[in-house]
């Protein structure tokens, strides 16, 4: 992956949020979850800013982030689509959901479409399985999605009027 | 409900949110004011009614009437109707499945019948961001009296003699961990909630949080006083957003009421509640690995002894639970350890509470007293198996469990039972499986779970369960051989026997069950090269059968990849090298003409 040069700005605020916990090694996944929050995802640059400030190995700040299914390094889309795989929405079909994502958006899961709108991820339970299968694209619930239904819900995201998608 | 005649009250658990239970609260809000009914009427959002499958949920008091699959748009013909004139929109009633009639009172649905709400006492019936509603149903009245009039020994006689067991999964009594923890000796101990509910498909711990959550503060403050603990910690999933949303709030009232901080209601006992945030990882649900995750570490687990009782949270005593067993604790103390153990069976006591999803006509949230009968859960309170399907097993445990079949039906559920039947309790995700589940799938889903999920400390769990996994691919993929099915359970006991935590012990147990109830499944894949359930795509070919087919073009027209060959008029061919057996063609044909051969 090609380096990438941090704004000034950016370290910056990557210095406050550490601050913010009296930069304690122990609130590394505090941090961590604050600065995702802020940035959209945890590249080796950010991760090395982080380590710095709390005193702390990179390689440790690395060991957390990737252990944990949270935390990313990759950016995400305009339009983050996660599909829930949690067991109640694959016995009802989100693997061929999940497919269909795949084939139309031509990325495997983690990836990002390469305009940068769209990217697909699994989760492991949303939590709402009365709606099984699971679709979530940015905060919004899909329920009950079928795989002829993929279509139409990235259709609603490129033409660019998410408001008025309608949830099934 | 004071000062107001009728009340509206509202899901706001997530499954509800999702469906627009927001907006329907504020087209009640707009309308109300519009119809002069604002002081008449009160609109509550509460936690969830446990009735998900047929959400947004409304329910109307004093009259108990149930509408589900409510709308914004229906909003204005229930004012109209059923609070101006009080009629009820009987088109949006709840339906008994069975006799397809009308439900006026909620408490005639079969779903709530056969349920004893404990810990979900509250969910679906106050507000969980007003303190004032819990207090009026009880809340705060155990915390006084532990405080006030029990001593911390009294108080972990009085859990120790109710038989509660962690709700968590692996059934440890709770007062006998609360008197280990009061007897180690510290200059500081931590109560900790485990709230990182990582089990797929299992939401008790969320609506619990998200519809109660000050019956959690509550009891944690107890535990603390009992073990001598000031200081509590919520581990919590940071994807779980309304749950940290209710619970920031709900720990905000109870400081402003005094019953958080320091001299708690006039006593000289302090104590307060931080939060901690899960990053997504299932191992840290195991005590000594959510405790590392805590200290802002990879969330691995280590050897017990010491126990957390001993060393745990920053090397201090620390009692960690589940959010549905500290749920228990308040009922407890008000209501008495005999009451609570008269429920139950003989060694599992009081009600346990499933996350009842997959192939099932109710999915939802239930609790049920233990020894209730896995047939009362499918088919009573579970309305059966959806489209008139064939019952074909239940998975608890989660991705430690197993399968219970028809054999088990009529066995009542508690600890003992389900250990006796090759699963295991788990946190209480119950997943209903029908004809249609290929059991070898649902293994392999398992295991690629725990695969991705394995923290890789120990080798048997991290390359065991990764052999496992090629194993049933080769099988589902049709390249099994018959001694595969020898290998997978001779690893599946290696893996259990030398892994350290009970992830990796408990990881090949989807496996071992799955084969000891549908062996035959993994033969016919195997053998045959045949999938039962026609859930294995590789082991699929869509074919067209061509006295039937008419021609239509329509299976031409809808097949995603264009595999479909073929004139007008006359048979159509499916070209197996481009098919992705998405099933499409199978689904549209109106002639039958397409089979799974």
């Amino acid at each position: 992956m090609p380096k990438i040069k941090l704004a000034d700005s950016t370290v910056q605020t990557i210095r406050e949020i550490c601050k913010k916990y009296d930069n304690k090694e122990g609130e590394l996944i505090n941090v961590l979850h604050n600065v995702q929050e802020k940035l959209g995802y945890l590249p080796a640059e950010v991760q090395e800013v982080i380590a710095l400030e709390l005193n702390m190995s990179v390689a440790k700040v690395y060991g957390v982030v990737t252990f944990y299914s949270f935390f990313t390094m990759i950016p995400q889309g305009e339009y983050p689509i996660s599909i829930c795989m949690g067991t109640a929405c694959y016995v009802r079909g989100a693997e061929q959901v999940l497919n269909e994502f795949k084939r139309q958006l031509k990325v495997e899961v983690g990836q990002t479409t390469p305009d940068g709108r769209f990217s697909l991820s699994c989760l492991r339970c949303v939590g709402a399985c009365g709606l099984a299968p699971v679709v979530m694209v940015g905060d919004k619930v899909f329920g009950r999605v079928a795989p002829q239904q993929v279509k139409d819900i990235i259709a609603e995201y490129h033409e660019g009027c998410p408001h008025e998608a309608k949830s099934a | 409900m004071s000062d107001y005649n009728m009340q509206i009250l509202i899901c706001g658990g997530t499954g509800c949110k999702a469906s627009e239970s927001e907006e329907i609260r504020n087209v009640f809000n707009d309308l109300l004011g519009e119809y002069l009914l604002e002081d008449e009427v009160q609109v509550v959002t509460t936690g969830c009614f446990g009735f998900c499958e047929k959400g947004p949920i409304i329910k109307v008091l004093p009259d108990n009437t149930f509408y589900v699959h409510v709308t914004p748009a229906d909003v204005d013909e229930i004012i109209r109707e059923h609070l101006v004139k009080g009629r009820q929109v009987e088109r949006l009633l709840y339906r008994d499945p069975h006799s397809h009639e009308v439900i006026h009172d909620s408490k005639g649905m079969d779903f709530y019948k056969k349920q004893i709400r404990i810990a979900l006492r509250n969910c679906g019936f106050i507000d969980p961001e007003n303190i004032e509603e819990y207090i009026a149903r009880d809340g705060y009245l155990a915390l006084g009296r532990c405080l006030s009039e029990m001593t911390p020994e009294g108080v972990i006689d009085e859990i120790k003699k109710s038989g509660l067991r962690g709700r968590g999964g692996a059934g440890f009594p709770t007062g006998l961990k609360w008197e280990i923890t009061s007897r180690s000796v510290a200059d500081q101990k931590y109560v900790v909630c485990n709230a990182d509910e990582g089990d797929p498909g299992a939401f008790m711990d969320r609506s619990i949080l998200e519809g109660d959550p000050h019956s959690v503060i509550e009891a944690m403050t107890i535990c603390g006083y009992c073990i001598g603990a000031d200081k509590g910690l919520v581990y919590i999933r940071a994807e779980y957003p309304l749950a940290i949303q209710r619970l920031k709030v709900a720990l905000d009232q109870a400081r402003a009421y005094g019953l958080l901080g320091r001299n708690i209601l006039g006593s000289t006992f302090g104590f307060d509640i931080e939060l901690r945030y899960g990053a997504g990882a299932f191992v840290c649900g195991e005590e000594t690995a959510l405790i590392h995750s805590m200290e802002g570490s990879r969330g691995e687990p280590t050897v017990k002894p010491p126990f957390p009782a001993e060393s745990g949270y920053l090397g201090k005593p620390t009692n960690v639970n589940n959010v549905e067993t500290f749920a228990n604790i308040p009922v407890i103390i008000n209501k008495g350890a005999a009451w609570f153990s008269a429920i139950g069976t003989e060694k599992s006591k009081g009600t346990k509470v499933f996350a009842l999803a997959g192939k099932i006509n109710n999915v939802g949230l239930i609790e049920v007293p233990m020894g209730t009968t896995l047939r009362e859960v499918v088919f009573d309170i579970g309305g059966g198996i959806k489209g008139g399907k064939k019952f074909k097993s239940v998975q608890t445990g989660g991705p430690s469990g197993g399968m219970l079949t028809t054999a088990s039906l009529d066995t009542p559920i508690d600890y003992e039972n389900l250990q006796a039947a090759g699963t295991m309790m788990g946190s209480g995700g119950m997943i209903v499986m029908d004809e249609d589940d290929c059991m070898v799938a649902i293994a392999k889903y398992y295991l690629e779970f725990t695969l991705e999920e394995s923290c890789g400390k120990c080798t048997p769990c991290r390359i065991g369960n990764k052999r496992l996994f090629e194993i049933l691919e080769k099988i589902t993929a049709g390249n099994g051989k018959e001694e595969d099915i020898d290998k997978l359970r001779m690893l599946s006991h290696v893996i259990k026997d030398a892994s350290l935590c009970g992830l990796g012990q408990s990881s090949p147990n989807p496996v071992l069950s799955t084969l000891a109830h549908f062996e035959d499944e993994y033969l016919a894949h195997i053998k045959q090269g045949r999938c039962p359930a026609g859930k294995c795509k590789a082991l699929l070919k869509y074919v067209v059968v061509e006295d039937k087919c008419t021609g239509c073009t329509l299976c031409f027209r809808t097949c995603p990849v264009g595999a479909i060959t073929g004139e007008r008029r006359a048979p159509h061919f499916i070209d197996q090298a481009l098919c992705i057996k998405c099933g499409i063609c199978f689904e549209k044909c109106k002639f039958d003409a397409i089979e799974l051969a």
